[in-house]
């Protein structure tokens, strides 16, 4: 075991884990913060997904041990004008369906938004396809991208 | 077309739960392909029985090929936009393109949402620093080892590097150097990087004949 002192929301946190311990289960059992789920735990369907640094990252797969200085936000501590654009349309649009994948979904959705203001298609697919739901909700989560960015556009 | 991406996943995938199995399934083909490949390099002097100077640049860069074509190398130099995986060499799952620098779709899938610094075992992601795809001009999946050559002699198609600093490149760099310690259950790439080197600059020193 070793001390990893952690940024996760804006607040510093010490944990005393294994350094290959991934970061996804310090986030839900040291830190109790449990939007974040396991799904798969190899990077393969996106509903561990938190923000470095700003930029979506599947928190599965990186070690505590790699998270370094860098800000780590979840969806506990999403906030601003693409995170409200999206939470709105999520619920105009009844975006979830069994729910479990959600805040994956959420979090690389408010991502892109920050990054491409007007995404196409093919820049949700691109940005999307990583995101598994076994309920299929891909459709809803497309069109309500597009409601969040015409929401901000104004 | 795009818009029938994410349904394809979603048939393909099937859920969150099915993902593992089919990845286990095709590691168990990779190790199948992996236990038949050769594993060595033959040294550089192996080759000096070869009285042909052609001749013998041709077989050291033949040897050296069996790295440049290991699908440790070939994954990131693909002919499209899209990386392949495993010893089959299968298209990236999950879809994800080069970008314009390499690294990913701008806002989309950047290969450091899950390749991180270094290989992550407990999760089979492999990881490096710098990790992304060679630009096209460097393409090599689809292409003879002949023809690999040639474009690697060419500054327009090899990154304007000349011959010394390719041979830095191959014996030196750190993510050429992760081919040989991939982790998970990746098949390395033949020998190690320093015999690799030594035979890619052996050829360059011996002309740098392309095989035809």
């Amino acid at each position: 075991m070793a001390a990893f002192s952690i940024k996760v929301n804006g607040k510093s946190h010490s944990v005393d884990v294994l350094p290959d311990t991934p970061l996804l289960w310090v986030l839900r059992d040291n830190l109790q913060l449990t939007g974040t789920k396991f799904g798969c735990g190899i990077a393969q369907c996106g509903a561990c997904t938190v923000q470095m640094d700003g930029s979506p990252l599947r928190s599965c797969s990186m070690p505590v041990s790699g998270v370094g200085d860098s800000e780590i936000t979840t969806i506990e501590g999403m906030a601003g004008p693409e995170t409200e654009a999206v939470q709105k349309a999520w619920v105009a649009r009844e975006v979830p369906q069994c729910g479990y994948c959600q805040s994956g979904q959420v979090m690389s959705a408010v991502s892109l938004l920050q990054s491409v203001k007007e995404p196409t298609d093919e820049d949700i697919d691109l940005a999307m396809n990583g995101n598994i739901c076994r309920c299929a909700t891909y459709v809803r989560i497309r069109a309500a991208i597009h409601d969040a960015a015409k929401t901000l556009k104004g | 077309m795009r818009s029938s991406v994410m349904y394809a996943a979603a048939l393909i995938v099937g859920g969150l739960c099915a993902a593992a199995p089919m990845l286990v399934a095709t590691n168990a083909v990779d190790r199948a392909v992996a236990a038949t490949a050769k594993d060595g390099l033959e040294p550089v002097e192996s080759f000096n029985a070869i009285k042909d100077q052609r001749a013998r640049s041709v077989a050291l860069f033949e040897e050296a090929g069996k790295v440049i074509q290991s699908p440790r190398c070939l994954n990131c130099h693909p002919a499209g936009d899209r990386p392949t995986q495993t010893e089959a060499m299968r298209p990236h799952i999950p879809l994800v393109v080069r970008g314009p620098d390499g690294f990913g779709a701008e806002g989309g899938l950047r290969c450091g949402t899950c390749h991180h610094a270094t290989n992550f075992d407990p999760a089979n992601v492999p990881g490096h620093p710098e990790w992304h795809l060679a630009p096209i001009e460097m393409a090599w999946q689809g292409k003879s080892l002949g023809q690999i050559c040639e474009q690697l002699k060419d500054p327009k198609r090899n990154g304007g590097m000349d011959m010394a600093a390719l041979v830095h490149h191959m014996a030196e760099d750190s993510l050429v150097g992760w081919g040989w310690h991939p982790g998970g259950d990746r098949k390395p790439a033949p020998g190690t990087q320093a015999e690799f080197g030594q035979l890619f600059k052996a050829w360059v020193e011996s002309g740098a004949v392309c095989p035809g």
